[in-house]
């Protein structure tokens, strides 16, 4: 009957539950944060250009990471469909990450490269087009909106403060780089590098 | 996790929380079961007792319990043979292979087992020239395999194209159909590079060509004046590339307009368009991802789909 304390006293049951809470972040999170492994780039990356960032930001808001994922997992069966196995290197400077855990269309890690730009633009225009199977909705509209061209430059300032080595001369020239560009040419851009950095495919 | 590159201090991080954890877990469960002085007999009433729900001291479920000191036993188990426990590796030795140097992990050990296993088959595939292979029925299902996983994207499950994408199956090539240049352009990749001629030729201009373009492929939609009027104009601006008689020219990746077979759509209007904006069709490069012995098996399946 002693947990008759632990039940009459809410402020010592709020201490205990935080504490137990707290130990597998404690043990399995906080130690990442202090690995080289886990916060260095992978040799030779940079950091997105000014478009592929946009690209980014559209990824994140039209929420593709619900249906796609951005990891390669060490398996064969992975490794064989889409490439080297992701790394914690690669995605260092991306804040959020968009590893996912939902593939109901397949994993984009590595799909920079893969497909020519103008399949990217058929098929977010019209996925059933080139794919016939697919079910993954079209987003044809991104073809019709610009880039907010002068927020550019401030989003990769906060990236630098966070980190991120970007170049004054990078952000000055941001705006320019992406003005009158729409949505999609943002998105293209974006997917185009996609897991490109690890040189090795295999 | 890297384990190597974890400093001492995030090594013992790791091994004290863990084990004092499980100390703790162990010590709150024994702690809780204690009899204690004054205490309710087992099984009768504590007296407390809310809106009529009267509480009993009742022991806890004998299988809870025991379940519960066996995932400790278990929790101790894996510590010992898998790692978890900071740098410790675990007696196993095993790995996840999440790293880029390690030669023994459970991901290296899996892609040198299948390694042995496959290379010497497509070694033996590799060894034959395309167009023998693409008559050896394995090597057809294999490579039609490796075709579904990388190449169904664009040029569709059966291989018949899509709007932009070349059909695989008609006979008709842009870059060419000997077994070398569909083997150059799967490894390479291929870049087509149409211009537009829509601001040499103006609007009447392009109209023209178009009807001529038909007519080459022998439609019947085709308007015989107009094409007239074309064929001067085809002379003049797309023979170059696409051959006097309208042959297409592989090296260039011009493709032969006698076939009524369309990349980009053979309705007039499409047609229009071709010649008005121009096309750059691009084909990505498989050798780095595939190697060279995939890439072979994979051509002598997309020369197996034409009519020979």
């Amino acid at each position: 009957m002693s947990h008759e304390v632990v039940e009459k006293n809410i402020g010592l049951m709020v201490v205990l539950i935080i504490l137990v809470i707290s130990v597998a972040g404690l043990v399995q999170i906080v130690p990442l944060f202090f690995l080289t492994s886990t916060t260095q780039p992978i040799e030779g990356m940079e950091p997105r250009s000014a478009l592929e960032l946009e690209g980014r930001d559209i990824y994140v808001r039209e929420g593709c990471y619900t249906c796609h994922s951005q990891m390669i997992r060490p398996f064969r069966a992975e490794t064989e469909r889409y490439g080297h196995y992701s790394v914690a290197g690669e995605s260092v400077w991306d804040r959020p990450f968009q590893w996912g855990s939902k593939r109901t269309g397949p994993d984009l890690a590595r799909v920079g490269g893969r497909y020519s730009d103008d399949w990217h633009r058929l098929h977010l225009t019209d996925p059933r087009a080139v794919v016939p199977e697919s079910n993954m909705p079209a987003y044809a509209f991104l073809e019709r909106r610009e880039i907010k061209a002068d927020l550019t430059p401030r989003k990769m300032r906060a990236l630098q403060r966070l980190g991120d080595p970007y170049t004054d001369e990078q952000i000055e020239a941001a705006a320019d780089e992406v003005r009158d560009m729409t949505e999609m040419d943002a998105l293209i851009a974006y997917l185009q590098g996609l897991g490109t950095e690890l040189a090795h495919w295999r | 996790m890297n384990e190597h590159d974890m400093s001492t201090f995030w090594h013992w991080w790791v091994v004290i929380l863990t084990l004092a954890n499980i100390a703790g877990i162990y010590w709150l469960i024994r702690w809780t079961s204690k009899k204690r002085p004054g205490e309710a007999a087992e099984g009768a009433e504590t007296g407390h007792s809310w809106d009529g729900l009267t509480e009993f001291n009742n022991p806890l479920p004998r299988w809870w319990l025991w379940m519960f000191y066996f995932t400790i036993v278990f929790a101790l188990i894996y510590l010992v043979l898998y790692p978890g426990l900071g740098r410790f590796a675990g007696v196993l030795g095993w790995h996840s292979g999440n790293m880029l140097n390690v030669e023994d992990s459970q991901y290296h050990t899996e892609m040198q087992r299948a390694e042995d296993r496959y290379q010497p088959i497509f070694a033996a595939m590799a060894a034959q020239d395309v167009a023998s292979l693409a008559r050896n029925s394995d090597a057809v299902t294999t490579g039609r395999r490796l075709y579904l996983n990388y190449c169904s994207t664009c040029h569709g499950s059966d291989a018949g194209g899509a709007r932009g994408f070349p059909n695989l199956t008609n006979g008709v090539w842009q870059w060419g159909g000997a077994p070398d240049a569909i083997k150059t352009s799967i490894a390479q990749g291929r870049q087509a590079n149409m211009p537009g001629f829509g601001d040499s030729l103006g609007e009447e201009g392009v109209e023209q060509v178009a009807h001529y373009v038909l007519q080459m492929s022998g439609r019947a939609d085709a308007d015989s004046a107009l094409a007239e009027e074309g064929q001067q104009k085809f002379n003049m601006f797309c023979s170059g590339c696409h051959g006097a008689e309208g042959g297409g020219m592989a090296m260039l990746g011009a493709p032969p307009l006698t076939e009524n077979a369309w990349i980009y759509g053979g309705s007039l209007a499409a047609i229009k368009e071709t010649i008005q904006q121009g096309r750059a069709g691009v084909m990505p490069a498989f050798q780095e991802l595939l190697g060279e012995e995939r890439v072979h098996v994979l051509s002598a399946y997309i020369y197996s789909l034409a009519p020979q």
